[in-house]
């Protein structure tokens, strides 16, 4: 068993964590305030080539494996997660679709500006009345000559305000249920799409999601994305695909809590001595610390699963709600053993508190997720 | 355009320094490309992308050194040359003759190296290898233009800034401010690793372990005096002065 990262993982993990460190966490208060991520920085992330990372390398990409793509998206977590979401979406949910299920036309169009940054990906499935239940969408595709007709609408679209590149599902054939949804890329400037405003939202700033809405928006046939009908599998798919990826920045972002935390407590003096010195508090820093060990190991066991091939559906569920639930406990002992200045935003803790609680909604929620562990354990017992 | 970028691996500016047995302790500490290295690697590689040719990137240390050099090439260096041989290893004397034999081997229009080694801080490595050579050599420079055969180098002099030209081959050394290092990109580091990186020793050179014989000798290591409490002098003005006066010259020897 070696549980070391190969020579070249451990050079891109290392200049990430210095990019981050030096270009983005400087910036963090400044993105959150704003609402937005300088271009700046995001050109930066774009030269570094964070913006390729599933993407083959013939087509631009770096090619990574799971393994990789979780050892940088660990070193992503530790900044503001807006940050980390706008390149996480589009690596993971915006860009996945197509490497795994687009022709050889489809690739040659989209990866290689994907790869760059140029075009940025997106993924759009949830709709207002269908969201832990996917399989209801109601936006329609109609087959008209050489071309679809889609109508309908979007909800919670992730990098839609400066997306170019969706991957949308629609339903086919109603009658068929979830066999009856196909999946489309959809480019921004097609005729009758239609971005909506920009959401408020608790945290992720600097990320946007907005809504889409089709009004006759004409889609060429050579866009559906696999085969008619596979849109509801392919989205399953690409959830699946992206757990490692959320897990990996959940990690991220809770070692990086956990070192601010165990440092504060060193520091803080209260009744003569440092905080850390009460009993209670070591003990919140050692439950922290487990869980982040924990959670570190699952998430790239997971990764390595995935890279050899492996079924890993429980498993990636099971990471999923781990880290998610991990990282809002995690937050919250930081949130608590800084006391006041936890609560107070010229501080980053209460930035990560905020920011933790989507982890436990987006890209299926924990709910779901027990219910594909618990499918899954229902398979293997009654085989 | 070939150029040649001098290099050493330094230990990274926030390390603490740990003094055992007259040596400087290495054991678990993080090391860098010398800041002002990375200058001249940055320097290099825009030379490369506005005039086109090679950059190689040279260094004079132990194999470690190798992993400076490894990121050198993944910001875009094409090959690396580590002379590793302990034979090879000496004071800046040495050090400036192993890297003239290096040089004398491939015809480099500009040489480029940082100002100084964030760790031993002699600056006189580059010059003398510019001496070495017999080529003109502008130092701290914080701009460079180069224009068909001529050189042109804005250099720091103690805060004033200097304008100096000069003809190819020449040898500058980078100064902070000259540029913005980049990051290697993901890409860069991929390919760093197909890149050639030659081990050289004495013998490839030529050398013989007279010719680069250290010319002086590390008698002694150690850190200096933790800084003590401030003194504050108090009384009438003039004999404070007479009492910090005495000071400068006999307890700190600052003047005398
Ligand atoms: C910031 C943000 C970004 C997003 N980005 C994207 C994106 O890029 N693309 C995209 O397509 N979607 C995106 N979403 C949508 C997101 O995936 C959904 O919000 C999520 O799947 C939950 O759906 P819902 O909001 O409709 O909640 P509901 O499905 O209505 O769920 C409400 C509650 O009921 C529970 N529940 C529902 N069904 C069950 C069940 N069967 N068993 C047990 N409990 C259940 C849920 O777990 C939850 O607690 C985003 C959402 C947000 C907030």
């Amino acid at each position: 068993m070696d549980f070391n990262l190969p020579e070249e993982l451990v050079r891109m993990k290392e200049t990430i964590r210095e990019f981050v460190e030096n270009e983005v966490e400087p910036h963090a208060m400044q993105i959150e305030e704003e609402d937005r991520v300088p271009d700046e920085i995001l050109e930066k992330s774009k030269e570094l080539g964070l913006f390729g990372l599933s993407i083959p390398e013939e087509y631009g990409g770096m090619g990574l494996s799971m393994l990789g793509k979780c050892a940088i998206f660990e070193e992503l977590g530790k900044t503001i997660n807006g940050y980390t979401t706008i390149i996480g979406a589009h690596n993971g949910i915006g860009s996945v679709g197509i490497v795994q299920f687009g022709t050889e036309e489809q690739k040659q169009r989209y990866l290689p500006k994907m790869a760059t940054g140029e075009w940025i990906g997106a993924f759009a499935l949830t709709e207002p009345q269908a969201g832990s239940n996917a399989a209801a969408i109601k936006t329609t595709a109609v087959k008209k000559g050489d071309r679809y007709i889609l109508n309908g609408q979007k909800i919670y679209i992730t990098n839609a305000p400066y997306a170019h590149v969706f991957t949308v599902m629609a339903v086919t054939d109603p009658s068929k249920g979830p066999k009856g949804i196909t999946s489309f890329i959809v480019e921004r400037d097609f005729k009758g799409f239609h971005v909506g405003s920009i959401e408020k939202k608790m945290g992720l700033h600097g990320s946007h999601t907005a809504q889409l809405y089709f009004e006759d928006m004409e889609v060429p046939e050579e866009n559906v994305l696999g085969q008619e009908g596979e849109g509801y599998v392919n989205a399953l798919k690409i959830l699946a695909n992206g757990r490692a990826g959320l897990a990996a920045r959940c990690l991220g972002s809770c070692q990086y809590l956990l070192d601010r935390s165990v440092r504060y407590a060193l520091e803080r003096v209260q009744f003569g001595k440092p905080i850390f010195e009460q009993q209670i508090i070591q003990h919140y820093l050692a439950e922290m610390a487990l869980e982040v060990e924990t959670l570190r190991w699952m998430t790239y066991r997971v990764a390595w699963m995935t890279d050899q091939g492996m079924n890993v559906i429980k498993e990636a569920a099971m990471l999923k709600l781990y880290g998610s639930e991990v990282y809002n406990r995690v937050a919250d002992k930081a949130v608590q053993i800084h006391g006041g200045i936890g609560y107070i935003a010229d501080y980053p803790i209460e930035r990560f508190y905020r920011d933790a609680r989507i982890t436990r909604i987006y890209e299926g929620t924990s709910e779901i997720q027990k219910n594909i562990i618990a499918a899954q354990l229902k398979k293997e017992y009654t085989r | 355009m070939n150029i040649l970028v001098c290099l050493k691996q330094t230990f990274d500016t926030e390390e603490r320094i740990v003094v055992e047995n007259g040596k400087v302790k290495e054991d678990g500490v993080k090391f860098v490309i010398n800041p002002y290295d990375e200058y001249a690697v940055e320097e290099a590689i825009r030379l490369k992308e506005q005039f086109g040719g090679e950059v190689t990137v040279v260094s004079v240390g132990p194999s470690r050194a190798e992993e400076a050099l490894r990121t050198a090439l993944a910001m875009g260096a094409d090959e690396a040359i580590l002379a590793d041989d302990p034979a090879l290893f000496g004071d800046e004397y040495t050090v400036a003759k192993v890297l003239a034999a290096i040089a004398r081997q491939k015809n480099y229009d500009i040489i480029i190296a940082g100002n100084q080694a964030v760790d031993d801080g002699s600056g006189q490595v580059a010059v003398r290898l510019a001496e070495e050579l017999g080529i003109p050599h502008i130092s701290t420079l914080t701009k460079l233009v180069v224009e068909g055969n001529q050189v042109t180098g804005h250099r720091d002099a103690e805060g004033d800034e200097e304008i100096v030209t000069a003809t190819l081959p020449v040898l500058v050394t980078a100064q902070q401010g000259l540029n913005d290092p980049r990051y290697p990109s993901l890409i860069g580091i991929r390919k760093a690793s197909k890149k050639p990186l030659a081990h050289v020793t004495l013998a490839d050179l030529g050398l013989s372990e007279e010719d680069i014989r250290p010319r002086t000798e590390i008698v002694d290591t150690f850190l200096p005096k933790p800084k003590e409490a401030g003194r504050i002098l108090q009384g009438e003005l003039q004999d404070q002065v007479k009492e910090l006066v005495q000071a400068l010259i006999q307890v700190e020897k600052v003047v005398g």
